[in-house]
Order: structure tokens, then sequence, then C-alpha cells
């Protein structure tokens, strides 16, 4: 059984999550290969919940499978595709299986996504999704009604410390901590000098905030070029971008792999946050490759 | 103000086809300033019809009124007369003013020729923007006078999502990101505790729909 993210949390060990994607569609193969491969390499594997807005094969599902595969599941949930009353039941689902891990998400705009006129639904934002669980944890629905029988979880949430301005994104980050948040992954971070200053804000709010660094797996220059141009909150600085750009024909990954494991160890070694999220979007399969470029 | 915009002609076109005789009615408040439903947007929709018609080889007879208000009983009875001379009632006002005329003059049928888009204000010349959301749960003290519910893309309530992008909204690069502006606003007027509160989900009961107010009588 793999051990409680929790315990893993608060253990003072270097903590390494990563996630999967669910398919669209029955065929769950891949995935349950990606499960598989992942669960006994890291300490909490994510799912992501119709990420991008693309209908998918649901988290919840998804989580359960993680669960039944021997794997520690963290459950993403976004406010846009349920109501308040869908989001606590799956949460009282949820508990019931075992999951004991939520990440709090506002979710993408539907417009993003590939069914661009269906109803945004957005009843709750991400801080209010936070205050939902801990109400639920007090044995109370949002309704104010009581539950019979309560969940526990360990939440978490998110944060973009490349934010342009930074400081409305700080002030949510600290209504997030308010709310219970006990752990954050970032949107990714390449630029380490800049999330050291963000990190110094986060130890001086509070230090008992676990953080892990959001580590995107660069495929070569022009994902990085794309990611500056298409993504907010994420900067790739340019001498990435060259050591991408002078990769030798065919081996860009080979070199993305090679950044991520660098930035993973560097954060590591100088103790700048008290983990990573490896998110490998689509080359589950690197994730191993990636530890062991990081010295794991 | 009520914004709305003008179906297509080919839209339009369709709906009226069955008819040899309509009035055209515009409405001379909201719809007229957003310049979708006014005298002249009437005069203008009314001749291209005629036209369109007329290629087809038929001959559509159409007739033209524009009234104050369109949402309003009274003035919308003036146009008795004109009704009862035509088969079908094409407004230009914004939905409640259709409604109006079809609750009004039930036995013929009500056509609408605009598309209501929001309640905006004016940006510049020919540009309007949404304002409100009509919640019925005004939150424009919380935040500096700029509502979150209908400028952010989400109606997040307690600040910024990820998607901020130096101060545009991911949905669309030249709209910006209202908690950018609430956040500007508030800290200009050192006012930015009001940012830093935490705000509980919206009350989605504020207007139980379909809304209805009964003000007092004087």
């Amino acid at each position: 059984m793999a051990r409680p993210f929790k315990e893993t949390l608060n253990s003072g060990k270097f903590v390494v999550t990563s996630e999967v994607g669910p398919p669209k569609g029955t065929d769950l193969e891949k995935m349950i290969h990606h499960i598989d491969l992942l669960k006994d390499k890291v300490d909490a594997l994510n799912v992501t919940d119709n990420q991008s807005s693309v209908m998918r094969f649901p988290s919840l599902g998804t989580v359960l499978l993680i669960k039944e595969h021997g794997g520690e599941p963290i459950l993403q949930m976004t406010c846009r595709d349920r109501n308040c009353l869908a989001l606590q039941a799956d949460l009282l689902l949820a508990y019931t299986r075992g999951i004991r891990n939520v990440l709090c998400l506002t979710g993408d705009s539907i417009t993003v996504g590939d069914h661009k006129d269906a109803k945004a639904v957005f009843d709750l934002d991400s801080v209010q999704l936070l205050h939902m669980v801990r109400t639920m944890e007090s044995g109370k629905d949002l309704g104010g009604n009581d539950l019979q029988g309560a969940v526990e979880f360990c939440v978490g949430a998110t944060v973009t410390p490349e934010a342009n301005p930074i400081e409305p994104q700080l002030i949510k980050f600290e209504k997030k901590v308010e709310a219970g948040a006990e752990f954050f992954q970032t949107q990714a971070v390449y630029d380490l000098d800049n999330f050291k200053k963000f990190m110094e804000y986060a130890r001086g709010l509070d230090k008992n905030i676990k953080i892990l660094a959001g580590i995107v797996l660069l495929a070569g220059a022009k994902m990085a070029r794309h990611m500056n141009e298409n993504v907010p909150g994420i900067f790739v600085p340019q001498d990435l971008i060259d050591e991408l750009a002078g990769a030798e024909k065919g081996k860009a990954l080979q070199k993305g792999i090679e950044i991520a494991g660098r930035l993973i160890r560097q954060i590591k070694e100088e103790a700048i946050c008290d983990g990573v999220h490896i998110m490998a979007i689509g080359r589950e399969e690197v994730v191993p490759d990636i530890l062991e470029a990081a010295g794991f | 103000m009520i914004v709305a915009e003008r179906k297509p002609l080919e839209a339009i076109k369709q709906m009226i086809a069955e008819y040899k005789k309509i009035l055209v009615v515009g409405c001379g408040t909201c719809v007229t300033v957003c310049w979708a439903g006014g005298e002249k947007e009437v005069a203008v929709l009314s001749s291209q019809l005629r036209l369109a018609s007329r290629k087809d080889g038929n001959e559509l007879v159409t007739s033209e009124a524009t009234i104050e208000r369109q949402c309003e009983r009274e003035l919308v009875e003036g146009l008795k007369d004109e009704v009862k001379r035509v088969e079908a009632v094409l407004s230009l006002g914004c939905g409640a003013g259709v409604q109006t005329i079809a609750e009004i003059f039930q036995e013929i049928p009500v056509y609408p020729a605009l598309n209501t888009k929001f309640v905006g204000m004016p940006q510049g010349e020919g540009v309007w923007v949404e304002t409100c959301a009509a919640c019925g749960d005004c939150f424009l003290d919380k935040t500096g006078g700029i509502c979150p519910i209908v400028r952010c893309a989400k109606g997040l309530l307690n600040g910024p999502c990820g998607g901020t992008n130096n101060g545009k909204c991911e949905v669309d690069p030249e709209k910006d990101c209202a908690w950018t502006l609430i956040y500007q606003r508030l800290k200009a007027q050192g006012r930015l505790d009001l940012m830093r509160k935490y705000y509980p989900r919206r009350n989605f009961q504020a207007v139980t729909r379909p809304g209805k107010i009964e003000a007092l009588q004087a």
C-alpha cells in the first residue's frame, strides 16, 4: 500500500508527484500502463479533470483506478463543469472509496476546449472550493445540513509564481492558505531565481505550507516558444530555448528531459521548496527518465 | 443600457418568408443608442427586406413605426391601428420589447430581428462592452466599481485565475482581466484590504428565475 500523501508531505522528504491525463474514450490501456509505470516511482499521482476543457474519462474514475493499482492518487477538481451539489457528491464518493487528496482548481475557460458552446458552471471559485472541503470536514454540507459521516482530505491548490502582475496572484495565494490549503503545486517554473523570490515570500507568509515546484517537460524549442507566447504564467528563459534548439536532430526531447532533471536536482540540492510536481503532458513514459536525470 | 445586434438578413428573411404585409417596429431607447434597432435601422432593414423579396419574385409590403420604449405597455398599445393592417410584426426591440408586443397583440405573430446581447456601456465609437450581469445582488462595493461577475470570463469573486496574462484574459487577449483592473483601482484608492477578504459563493437565488419585483405602491 502506498504511503498516505499527507504523511509524505510532513515527513520532511523531498516530495515528487506527477500526473496522468485520462483519455477521450473508454480505452484505458495506455493510461493504466502509465499508472503502473509511475505509481511506485512518485509519492502521488494527480489526475487532471477534463484538462484544458477537453471532455475525457473522469478524474474521479481514474483516481479509483490508481487506488486499485496500489498508487496514491490526488483528485484534481475544477469548478468549471459541476455545481456545488455535484462537487460535494463527488467528494462523498471519493472519500468512501479511500481517496484522501484533493487539488482544488478554478479550471480553464470552457472556450479553450473542445465543447466551446457548453455552459461554464463556476458556481464556486478555487478559494470557495477549498472552503467547501473544509466545511464538509466539519460534518456539514454547503447548505448547512448535517452529513451522515463527514469527509477528511489533504487539500491542495495551485499558484502561478510567474504571473504578471504578481500581486493579485499573491493575494489569491494568501486566501488559499487561509482557506486551508496544505500544499501547492505551482505553474511551471524555469527561472529559479525568480522562483526563489516567490518562495521567500511564501515562507514568510506561512512556513508550514508545502510547495511543489511545477516542472513541465519541454519537448523542444518550438514547444518552449509556443508556451511563452500562448500559456499565461509560463516563462521559459532564452538560454533554455537556445539549449533545446542546439540539440542534435531527434535529441530535443532528450535535452528537455535533461533540463527537467537539472531543474529538479537544483531545487532539491538548494532546498528551494518542498518538492516537485512533474507534468510530462502526454509523455508520461519518460517521467522515469526525468527522475533518473534528476539523480533519483 | 441593453445592447443588441441585428440578426443576419438571411435569418430575418426566413422568419417572415410567408408574409406579404409586415409592421417593422423600432425602439427609441437602448437599441437606438447602440445602432441596432432605432428609426434608422428600421428604415434600412425594411428596404433590404423589400428589395430581397422583389428579387425572389414576391411583393412584400412593410410599414414602419418606432416608439419610445417597446417594453412599456401604454406605448406599445399605441400601435394598435398599424398592427391591424399587417399579418406579422417584426420587432427591432430587445427581448423585453418583443415580448411586450407579443403580450399585447396576442392574435398576431411577433418576430425578433435582434439578438439581445447584454447590459453594458459604451467604450468608444460604435463599441459597447458588457458591464452588468443583472445578478440581483450587486457586488460593486467590494471591487472598486468593476464587476467581476460579468467582466471576469469565469465570474470569479476571490481574485484572478491562472489564466491572467499581462493584464489580459486568457479567453481573449483583446479583453482586460477584470481582476487586474480591480487590483489596480483598489490599490490606487488604498483599499486593497477589500481584495484580501474572502467572499463566499454567490447566491443564485438573489433573482429567482423568472425574476419578478413588486415595488411598494406610493
